[in-house]
């Protein structure tokens, strides 16, 4: 380790992240238990969190398995839902530019909403010292409480076989559901999940599940549609 | 073999987007209109998947009374709006969900 690493910000940054950790800790368990409910091998739900380790895309993945979607539209939707982390590394790297590329490279392979969220946080209201080993610890305590969580779940899924057929597929749209709503008080937004999930309805069953595709860039369309009219009848 | 590649390219795309900055990108910029879009991507991405699951569980449209899963969605998505608290609102949505199709088979 290199003179960035100090044991006290690792701690602190730790520390810091426990709200988060206790939020996504239900998450890990229903994600390991929907992807061996939707047919994944155990190996491959863990090995997910492990290299992936992006909770909302690994949903979405598993969701896209169990209605047998093909390889280029997951990684496509997979690109398109995690784009929003080229935010947080170009937010960060003023903070990190003097970082030897290791550290760098770590803590990309780390950085979640969650960590972001605390470091960003704290780099704003702190500054910069012992910044590196800060979010080291966030990240670290994230990950392994992610892979804890997610083994949780993989064995629960195992254990109790019916699951998948109880109704594990409704806990999919509820936690979708629950996420998406407290969103849609904004406009923009409302308009993003109204267009996606009419285009979604009407498109359904196309080949290559691009209804999706189709679906989540209209969605898009219409939130800038309606930023660019608002903001220009304020003008 | 299939899952392999998915684990692989999903992992592969995801460090990218992550090291894009943080790693290669001394030189890049961030165009105004993606760093707006890019909001709007979960309310797209989760409305996408849920509608159809909502409104039509067998692939056909049932928007009648006996559709458990549309029952459940309004109770999540209900109490997500008024509490704004994720896992309640899930919870609250699996209870009626289960309730409804208790009393529909019953």
């Amino acid at each position: 380790m290199s003179s960035l690493f100090n044991t006290r910000d690792c701690l602190a940054g730790a520390r810091d992240t426990l709200p988060m950790l206790v939020g996504a800790a239900p998450f890990g368990v229903i994600f390991g238990t929907l992807a061996v409910g939707a047919g994944l091998p155990p190996w491959a739900a863990q090995a997910m969190s492990l290299l992936v380790y992006a909770g909302s895309s690994q949903f979405v993945a598993v969701s896209l398995v169990s209605a047998g979607t093909v390889l280029p539209v997951i990684w496509l939707t997979t690109f398109i839902i995690n784009l929003r982390h080229a935010l947080y590394s170009a937010t960060l790297l003023p903070t990190a530019r003097t970082w030897p590329l290791r550290w760098r490279a770590a803590l990309a392979f780390w950085l979640t909403d969650e960590t972001f969220a605390v470091v960003e946080h704290r780099f704003r209201t702190r500054g910069e010292a012992g910044a590196a080993a800060y979010q080291l610890g966030s990240s670290l305590a994230m990950y392994l409480n992610w892979q804890f969580f997610t083994l949780v779940g993989i064995v629960l899924g195992k254990a109790v076989p019916g699951l998948a057929d109880w109704g594990l597929d409704f806990a999919m749209v509820a936690t979708f559901t629950a996420i998406v709503a407290p969103q849609l008080r904004q406009r923009p937004a409302l308009a993003a999940a109204a267009t996606a999930g009419v285009l979604a309805l009407l498109c359904r069953g196309w080949p290559y599940k691009l209804d999706l595709i189709v679906a989540v860039t209209g969605g898009m369309s219409a939130a800038m549609a309606v930023r660019y009219a608002s903001r220009r009848s304020r003008t | 073999m299939t899952t392999f590649w998915m684990l692989a390219g999903m992992a592969v795309l995801t460090f990218l987007i992550r090291a894009s900055f943080l790693v290669f990108g001394r030189g890049l910029r961030f165009p105004a209109w993606l760093h707006e879009a890019l909001h709007y991507v979960p309310p797209a991405v989760l409305s996408a998947l849920v509608v159809p699951m909502a409104l039509a569980p067998r692939g056909t449209l049932d928007i009648g009374w006996d559709n458990a899963y549309l029952a459940g969605t309004l109770a999540a998505g209900l109490v997500a709006l008024r509490s704004r608290h994720t896992l309640l609102a899930i919870v609250a949505g699996f209870v009626v969900y289960v309730l409804w199709r208790l009393v529909l088979a019953g």
